[in-house]
This record gives C-alpha cells, structure tokens and sequence, in this order.
C-alpha cells in the first residue's frame, strides 16, 4: 500500500524533468547544488573518519546522538522539546552494534548514489536499495523496513542533515483544503477545489518545495483522522468558517507538522486542534506543540508552541449532554499513558491540562470526536466547533 | 521358606487321599530339599526369568567368572564370547542330518526369521586365557551349587556366592537336555581336559559323560565360526584356560540388557581385559557378503588399532588410546590398560560396623585365655594397640582384661565406645577401584564423547564394610543430545544392567544438581543432555537389593559418596562447558564481524575510494585481534585442544573437528566432515612415553550405524592416518596422541564460514570484484 504511492512519487519526482523545470520555475537549482555540497562532504567526512580509524588499527565507530527520552531536553522559553548532547557509540566491534554498523555504511553510501544521481527516493525504496545478501551467507542485509527507517533517522542525526537533504521522502499521509492557493514544484494548487479528497500533503514541503500565493484563511482547524476531516469537509466547514482544514492521519507525519508550523510562522495563521479525548489525543498535540522525543532535533522546524487544544475537553460529557454509549473506558495502559503524559515537564506546570487530564482520569472513560455524532451527525461542525471557536475556549 | 514348601505339598496329597494327618505322616514326607532343586524352581531367582535374560546370564556368569580367574592368576584377560544360534527350521529338519551339522544348517535356516518363535535353542561358549581348572576340581565348579571359593571371605570379589556358572549349566540342561562342555587346560605343556557334565539336581552333584584329554584347545571349532581374515582364539594366546560350552533355550536381541550391553559396559569397567564376541551371524550367505568389507575393515583396523584388532600379540603393550571396533560382525573391546587391577587383600572388620550382636559372638568364639586388648587388635582391623588401650581405658577394664570376662554390660559399653573412637578408615587394599587413569580409558574406549572425566573418592564405609566409588561422565560427541543422559552402573566391575530405579547409584544421579554444571536437568529427573554417567562400587561386599545382584541397595553413607565422585566430575564438566561456550560466543563473534566486514569495507570504497581490500584486511586483523579466544581452538593444527579446566586430572577433550566450532578458520574442506574417523586424539592423561606409534581408529558406534559405508570410511580414514602424510589432516592423527604437533608449513586453505548450519567457503576474491 505504502509502496505504491511512494513509487509514483519516485517516478514523479525523479527524471530530467523535475531537475529542468526546477531550473526554469523556481530558479533553485544552484542552492540545491549547493546543498548537495554540502550534504555530500558530510557523507565523505563519516566514511573518511571510519577508514583512517580502520586502517589505524583503532575501533571505527560512528556517534550517533541519543533520540531518548533522557536525552529530551524541555526548552521552556522556546516552548520546544530540544535535543540533548548525549549521543551513543556505534561500534562495529560490538555483537549487538555490529549490524546495524554495517547498515549505517550501506545507507550512507546509497544516500551517496542518490545525491549523485540528483534524485530522491522513499524511504522504502532506499530499503531495497541497500537490501541485498550479504557475500558468501545467507543473511541479507535488512530483513523489513522497520531495520531500515531507523538507521536513516540515525544518519540524519549524526550528519546533521535533514531527510530531504538525504534526498528521501517518506509517503504522503495526511490531506489539506481550505481558503489558500499554493505552488507545489511548479505547480499551483487551489486547495478551495480539491473535491472530497482533498490535496494530498507531501512529506517534503520546504519553501522551495512548497510556496504559499493566496491565503485568505484565519486559521487552521487540525483533526486527528481522515474521517472526521471528511465530515467537515462535506459540511464545507472550512468555506463557513474561512479556515483551512487538515489531518494527520492519526500522529501527524513530518509533513504535515512542518507545513502547519509554516502556516503558523509564514502567515501568522493560529492552529486550532480537534483531537481525541484521550492520551494518545494528548500526545497529539503535545506533538505539534512541543516537537517529540524522536525528532527533538527538528522541533524548531517542527513545533507550533501557539498551537490549541479544541477539544474533546474531559468536561463535554456533561457539557453537551452526551449519552453513556459513547463513553470508553480507560483501560489500564492508557491510565498509565496519562500519568506519563501529566509528568512531562511541558505539562507539568500547566494547570488547565492538570485539570484536563485530571478531569479524564475521574471520568474514567475516553471520547472520540466522532461521539458527537451521537447528538447530530453535522453537530460537530454545525455547532461544537464553531460554539467553541467563538467562546475562545480551549487549552493552549 | 523350604519347610513351608514342604508342608505345602504334603497338605495337598493328603487332601487329595482323603487321610488323618498325624505327625507321623507328615514327618514321612519331610526330607531335605537340594539347593539345586530349589534354584531349578525358582531360577528367575537367579536371573533366569525370560530367554533373553537366560542368555545374558549365562554369558554374565562365565565371563565374570573368567575375569575373576585370571586376575587372580595375575594374567591379562583375554576374553572370547561366542553366541551360536542353533535354531533348527521345521522345514529344513526333515533332512536330517547330525547335530553338528544342523548347527552350520541352522544358520542358513535362520535367515528367514518369519515364523521364528520368541525363544530357541543357542549356544554359548566362553573362552579365557586363565590359570585352567585342576582335573578333580571340574565337577565341583561346574556341577554344584554354591560351592565356590569367594563367600568364605571379606574381599573384593565379582562372584561372591558361587551359584552362577553351575545354574547356569543346570538351567541349560532343565531346558536342552544337554550337558556342559568344558574344555580346561591347566598346564601349557599338557594336553587340555574335555569333560562333559550335566548336574543331577536331586544330589546337586555333576555327572560326568565324557572326560577325556584333548591338544584341540582353544577349540579349533570356535576358530571357525568366524569369518576368514578375522583372526579369532589364537592358540598362541590361550597357553592354559578354560572353555565353557552351554546349550540353552534363550533369545538373542540387541538393545537394552542385551548380551552385547553387557559386554560393551564390561569392557568400559575393565579396560585392562581384551573381549571378543562373535554374536549368532545370521546366515552363512550373508556372511560371505560382508566378507568383502569386512577384508577392508580388517585392513583397516590393522592400520588404525593395530595389533589388537588383529588379535596377535595380546600381550603386547596397547598404545594409544584403544577403541572398540566392529568387524564382520565380531565386536573386539581391546585391552586399553596394561596393569591387572592391584592385587586385593582379605581383611578384618572394621570396628565402626559392627554390630553388638556380631561382636557378642566374636567375644564368645575366642580362645580362652585371650586378652580383650589382643582381640580388638587382631579381629578388628585399623585397631592400634594405642586405640586398643584407650579403648579398654575407657570402658574401665585392663589390658589384660581377658575376652571371656566381658559380660553383655560391658560389652554394650565396649561397643558404644567403638562407634566413637577416632579410628582410620577400613584399608583399602582390600578393594581395588579401577582408577582414574583406567576408567578413562574404559570410556574413551566404548563411548563416543568429546569430554571424559573421571573421579575416584577414597574408601568409606557402611556397615564396616569398605567401599570406594568411583565415578565417571562422558559429554558431547556423537552421544544424543536430547535425551535423557544414561546412567551405567557398576559392581566390582560387573554391569549392573537391571532395576536401575531402585539403584541408589540412580538416585545419586538424580539427586545431584545438575544445573550447576551447565546441564539441564528436569527435577526427579536423569540430566538431559549428550551425558553417559558411570557409577562404580567396588567393596568387599556389595549390598544387592535381591539375589540376581540387579541393584544396590540404597544406603545413605553410599549415596553421600556417589553424590561426592558425580559432583566433581560434574565440576570438570561445568568448567570444560563453560570454557568450550565462551570458545564458541567468541567464534560466533568472529563470525559475525567478518561477515559485516566486506561489505562495510565496499560501501566506504563507494563513498570516498578508500581501497576496498586494504580496507577489508585492516578491519579483518581487528576482528581477529579482539576474538583471539576463539583462536585457541581454531589456531591448533590439530584441532585438539586441551582445554584446562582448574583441575585437570582425570579429564580428557576430543575436539572433533569443524562439526562444532562455527567460523573455523582451517576447517577440513566440506565433503570430508566424517570427522569421527580423522578426528585426533589427545590422550594428556594417558601420555605413554614409550611408544609413538599412531593411533587412529574406526568407531564402533559409528560403523554399527552407517553399515557398509562406516566400515568403508573408516577403512579409509585409518589408511590416511597410517601412511600418506597429508599436512593438516592427517598429520595430527599421528601427532596429536603424543608429542605436540611438528611445525608445519602453512598452508592456505579456504575461509569459512557457517551459513545454515553447514560450512560454506568464504570467495574472498569474488567480493572485490
């Protein structure tokens, strides 16, 4: 499933013709030469340091910074999960490292031949570039992707590089409509035309990817999933309200959080969250807010600190009179889930989400948004949202 | 019990008459019953329940026997068993011929085993090379229970009642009507006895039908039975001896509590005899079949376990370590020592086992006149005459006291004060342990392992009586690794092979843990593993559960010892075990880096240009350096390696080649993994400077499985290891039994590399290409 997509975006994305229209519309091909310079002598500076200690006789090892929790620094001024200095060894003389060693070196060097070559690929077909059996065995290099993704991430710590200077992408997740015209690689996109799909964020979306023409919208309305994004698409919530509107797919992709953030940053636009009333809902938005754990290092790209929490609020159970039936209950993990949420520092002092999550926690049950349905099926756009929006109620 | 037999019967005839039992007429029924007639109805009493087990006891009874003989003689066993089957096909009977014939006849008839029924008829003749039996002392062995010249006495001895031969004969004659056939030969020089003789269970005496003096000895008819090539019972070798011949009904099968187990474990407890056992060969067609192979298995087992195999200078010093070999059929246990078992001596009881009533008794036989300080010292042994005087002290009497003014009082006393003294333990010669060395030797021999250790505790007692344990493990090899381990137990070195449960060398094993040893070990349970546990018990009196001498019995100063010999042995194992698993995490180690290896040293060459190769070498002299733990193992040309775990007495490794160790470096190429055959032996502890001759050897396990081909292969193996001196493959076999291996030039061989299970040869080319 995810392949496909990402092959046609390969097949898109590469080939003479993106590199000349890059030249003749945006005009960046000398920066991205430039970065490629860049991301290049990177790439030969990690293998050049990996020889020289090999042919020393010293251990070769690679640093690779720590994408932990312990390793999570709380930025409060910022309003931004920052990444530590911690960062862990990667030796190849080591029966637990010595794989993924090896793999880092091959990633490292298909990402060579992808920048080589000027083209891009996903992060599934740079699996199955370096996937192959190793000489004289039976073993391959990487079994499933799930080997895969994590070296790269590892690689765009360790170089100090960003995925799409790596020249890979992950698959488009998460859909975009709204008052806003935008230009994609050339292209322009009318987001208010987007029919009942709507415009598909790419995971690339950095300004000379991606600039933004004509925006009337006065802020983003974020929902967590597909569904619910449909349902105020088809009520034409975003031309009511003059907003755009997004999802994530669930926990947003890069994509999406980096888009959002330029929405925020470029035109000013406030971000208006409707996510679940429960944990995961939580770290949604802690996500777009704050940054997270794995990704701290882009949390300046990434995080939205003026990003609000609409709803589902712990009290709307009361608040709109909502039946029994749409109450789930906490299961132990998401107790659990919840206490470890209320004791990260950028929540800790906060007393409206202590209260929030407090207010969970005695409730002993979770809402999704969809439970408003249960009121009206267009009560959630028709009444609940914009009720909210006018009352200025929420968390940030 | 024999009197309540008696009234038994006569109870029941009167019934039947219908008259007044008076205690006369009782009384005129009432007479003695022979020990032969009581053990002719009750002889599973003696081991002769079933056929199988009539045969097993048969074989059992002579050779233990024999071997008792010749020690006692001071000469070397040389020990030749040989199975007849004389089953007679209905069909092929009417022909008619003579019994002789219809023996050979039988062989050819047995071939087609379809209607076969569960017992028939065989005989059974062993051989031995002992000191003869005088003309006039035949009947009496032979041909009467319970005469015999071990019960008499406190020593260590394998028979002890003197039942076993002679039931044996009368069990063979109750069930063929046929008698014994003895062929002794007391005195080189003279001609040897041929006696025939069948007991009369009614007088429990022999009656003799043939006696006659003959020079056909050993007999030239047993020479026959055996295949061409297969030199079996040399006169040469049988200057004086005795040959036993018993027909009976039995049943001949392999397996548990076969013939062959028995000897398999015999000769395991006495490396220092040489057994040779033709079992029934199951037609003469097919005999002439193997007789091909067996020609080639002969040649070369003349190249492998030398003379021995060949059967020609038993007396010769056996070199090397010695192997169990199979040919055409015949299974030949090799001498694997060249010591008889030290001389044991009779002895005295021990004061700490007494008990009052026996001592009471010991008082009141003595002369009169005797000091009691005199007899403490000359009835009881380790007695001093300073404990002597301590103990009369004590009890408040002189030392002049006589032995006849000890009244029940003081003799309670006395008693009391003789379970407390400080006293040495029982002596211990009068036992004679196999020994360390011995058993090793015994194990190497018979069972196919990679680890051997072995222990011996010193004498300890029950019931005043001395005992010793000893113990031995055999680990890994070709052994199964996912049963339970097999225990093999011993009495005065005769297998226990029976009631192994109720053992309590059994319960030992199970009681020992096992776990701390690196095994595992299901609670209750024998340990599961590649494991053969052996348990001996030598004493001067051995206490058998029953009178068929199937199991000790359970006593806990017994158990603490055997628990005390297996715990450490199992110490030697847990460390060898310990070593050889770091030895393999480091290859395993190796393994994986070299893997990783090429292709880091590729992807850096597409980065930067580094040269790819130089790149590889330098990273792959790292990977080396830092397992250099594995290289104990794989650095060894021979690859045998002895390992040294903290105490090394009493502990032999067989390191069996690539099979084991992932990542070997000078692996043998992979088509020629029969490593049993070309696998080294490193004997450390049985080091015999004497000799150098090389010792390579077929394995008697391995050709039972493989057949034709085990025979052929080791036939080839042993040629290598005796002429054409490949370096590094064959050259070890010679050189790893004794001094350490000549330096050799080194040679390149391929890489490799374990990859699902097998060896693949790394291309170190292909990889820069």
């Amino acid at each position: 499933m995810a392949k496909k997509t990402s092959k046609k975006v390969a097949a898109k994305a590469g080939g003479s013709k993106s590199a000349a229209a890059g030249g003749a519309r945006g005009g960046t091909s000398a920066k991205v030469k430039e970065r490629d310079a860049a991301t290049m002598k990177k790439l030969t500076g990690l293998a050049d340091r990996i020889a020289k200690s090999a042919l020393s006789g010293v251990e070769p090892k690679v640093a690779i910074p720590s994408r932990t929790r312990s390793n999570t620094i709380w930025n409060k001024k910022r309003g931004i999960l920052e990444m530590g200095d911690a960062a862990q060894e990667r030796q190849l003389f080591n029966l637990n490292q010595a794989k993924q060693f090896m793999q880092t070196m091959l990633h490292t060097s298909t990402i060579k031949d992808l920048i080589d070559a000027g083209k891009t690929s996903s992060l599934r077909g740079v699996f199955y570039k370096a996937k192959h059996t190793v000489a004289g065995t039976k073993e391959n290099t990487f079994d499933t992707q799930d080997e895969s993704d994590p070296i790269l991430e590892d690689l765009e710590v360790s170089l100090g590089a960003l995925r799409e200077e790596l020249h890979i992408f992950a698959e488009n997740r998460g859909a975009m409509v709204g008052n806003i015209t935008l230009t994609d690689k050339g292209d322009d996109i009318d987001c208010r035309r987007m029919g009942s799909g709507g415009y598909a964020i790419p995971s690339i979306v950095e300004p000379d990817v991606i600039q933004f023409k004509k925006c009337e919208a006065k802020f983003v309305l974020h929902v967590e999933k597909g569904t619910v994004w449909n349902r105020f698409n088809e009520d034409r919530f975003w031309e009511e309200n003059n907003c755009i509107l997004t999802h994530g797919a669930g926990q947003p992709p890069r994509g999406v959080r980096r888009l959002l953030q330029r929405f925020n940053q470029e035109l000013k636009l406030p971000i208006i969250c409707l996510l679940d009333c429960d944990p995961w809902g939580h770290y949604i938005y802690s996500v777009i807010k704050q940054g997270s754990i794995s990704l701290a290092y882009e949390s300046t790209r990434l995080a939205i600190p003026e990003a609000k929490f609409l709803g589902i609020r712990a009290k709307d159970y009361v608040d709109c009179q909502l039946p029994d039936a749409v109450k789930i209950d906490l299961s132990d993990n998401d107790v659990k889930r919840a206490r470890e949420i209320m004791a990260y520092p950028w929540f800790e002092g906060h007393k409206g989400w202590k209260r929030e999550i407090d207010r969970m926690l005695s409730n002993g049950f979770k809402m999704e948004v969809e439970s408003l349905i249960t009121k009206d099926i267009s009560y959630v756009t028709e009444t609940y949202v914009p009720e909210r929006l006018a009352a200025r109620d929420w968390l940030d | 019990m024999s009197s309540a037999a008696t009234m038994e019967r006569s109870k029941s005839t009167t019934r039947g008459g219908k008259q007044k039992v008076t205690a006369e007429t009782l009384a005129a029924k009432q007479r003695d019953i022979s020990v032969s007639e009581f053990f002719a109805k009750n002889r599973h009493l003696l081991g002769f329940d079933n056929p199988r087990k009539a045969l097993l006891t048969t074989v059992k009874e002579a050779v233990d026997n024999s071997l008792d003989a010749c020690e006692e003689a001071g000469v070397l066993p040389d020990i030749t068993v040989v199975i007849e089957d004389l089953y007679v096909d209905p069909a092929s009977e009417k022909t008619g011929k003579g019994k002789k014939a219809a023996a050979t006849e039988a062989g050819a008839a047995g071939g087609k085993p379809g209607k076969r029924p569960p017992s028939s008829r065989y005989r059974v003749t062993i051989v031995d090379n002992g000191p003869g039996i005088v003309r006039k002392q035949v009947e009496n062995i032979f041909g009467r229970l319970l005469y015999g010249s071990k019960f008499h006495r406190l020593k260590m001895s394998r028979g002890q009642q003197g039942i076993g031969i002679s039931a044996a004969g009368m069990y063979g004659l109750i069930t063929t009507g046929r008698p014994m056939v003895i062929h002794t030969r007391p005195a080189a020089n003279k001609p040897a006895h041929h006696i025939e003789l069948a007991m009369n269970t009614k007088t429990n005496r022999a009656e003799v039908t043939v006696d006659d003096e003959t020079e056909d000895f050993p007999p030239a008819r047993m020479r026959s039975l055996a295949p061409r090539d297969v030199a079996v019972l040399d006169s040469a070798d049988y200057p004086t001896g005795t040959s036993v011949s018993i027909e009976l009904e039995g049943r001949y099968q392999r397996g548990r509590g076969s013939v062959d187990e028995f000897l398999e474990l015999t000769a395991i407890a006495n490396p220092h005899a040489k057994i040779t056992f033709i079992p029934p060969l199951k037609s003469l067609g097919d005999v002439e079949d193997d007789g091909q192979l067996g020609l080639d298995a002969a040649k070369g087992a003349k190249g492998a376990s030398g003379d021995a195999a060949a059967g020609e200078t038993a007396a010769a010093a056996p070199t090397g370590p010695m192997i169990t070999t199979e040919v055409a059929g015949i299974t030949i246990f090799p001498r694997a020592v060249n010591e008889l078992p030290p001389e044991t001596q009779e002895i005295q009881p021990h004061p700490k086992g007494i008990e009052l009533g026996i001592l009471l008794q010991m008082l009141k036989d003595q002369p009169a006149g005797v000091s009691l300080f005199k007899v403490l010292q000359e009835s009881f042994s380790r007695v001093s005459p300073a404990s002597a005087s301590a103990i009369c002290r004590a009890i408040g009497v002189t030392t002049r006291t006589r032995a006849d003014e000890i009244d029940h009082a003081l003799a309670e006393k006395l008693f009391r004060e003789l379970q407390e003294a400080k006293l040495p333990p029982p002596p211990t010669d009068c036992l004679a342990p196999i020994g360390v060395r011995q058993m090793l030797a015994g194990m190497l021999k018979g069972v196919r392992a990679e680890f051997y250790a072995a222990s011996s505790r010193t004498a300890a007692v029950y019931r005043g009586r001395p005992f010793q344990i000893e113990a031995a493990l055999a680990f890994g090899g070709d052994l199964p690794g996912d049963e339970p381990g097999r225990v093999i137990r011993f009495a005065n070195r005769v297998p226990l092979l029976f009631q192994q449960s109720a053992c309590s060398s059994f319960k030992a094993v199970t009681e020992t843990s096992w776990k701390n040893y690196n095994l595992s070990h299901p609670r209750g349970a024998l340990p599961v593993g590649p494991l053969v546990i052996m348990i001996h018990m030598a004493s001067v009196w051995v206490p058998f559960t029953s009178e068929s001498k199937e199991a000790i019995a359970d006593y806990d100063e017994i158990r603490k010892e055997m628990k005390l010999a297996l715990m450490e042995c199992g110490r030697k194992l847990g460390t060898y075990l310990r070593k050889r698993q770091k030895m393999r995490r480091e290859a395993e180690r190796r393994d994986i880096f070299e893997r990783y290896i090429g292709e880091i040293a590729q992807a850096i060459n597409a980065i930067n240009g580094t040269d790819a190769k130089k790149l590889y070498e330098a990273l792959l002299e790292q990977a080396r350096e830092r397992t250099a733990v594995a290289d104990q193992v794989l650095d060894d040309e021979g690859k045998v390696v002895k390992d040294e775990p903290s105490d090394d007495d009493g502990v032999i490794i067989v390191e069996q080649a690539a099979r084991r160790i992932p990542g070997l470096d000078d692996g043998p190429p992979v088509g020629e993994l029969s490593a049993a055959e070309a696998a080294a032996l490193k004997v450390h502890a049985l080091a015999n400077a004497e000799d150098d001759e090389s010792a390579a050897k077929g394995s008697k396990r391995s050709s039972k499985k493989t057949g034709k081909k085990g025979a052929k292969k080791s036939g080839g193996a042993g040629a290598a290891g005796g002429s054409s001196g490949k370096p590094g493959k064959a050259g070890p076999s010679a050189a790893a039994a004794k001094s350490p291996p000549q330096p050799e030039p080194k040679k390149p061989k391929p890489r490799m590399r374990v990859t699902g299970g097998g060896l693949v040869p790394v291309d170190e080319k292909s990889l820069f290409e």
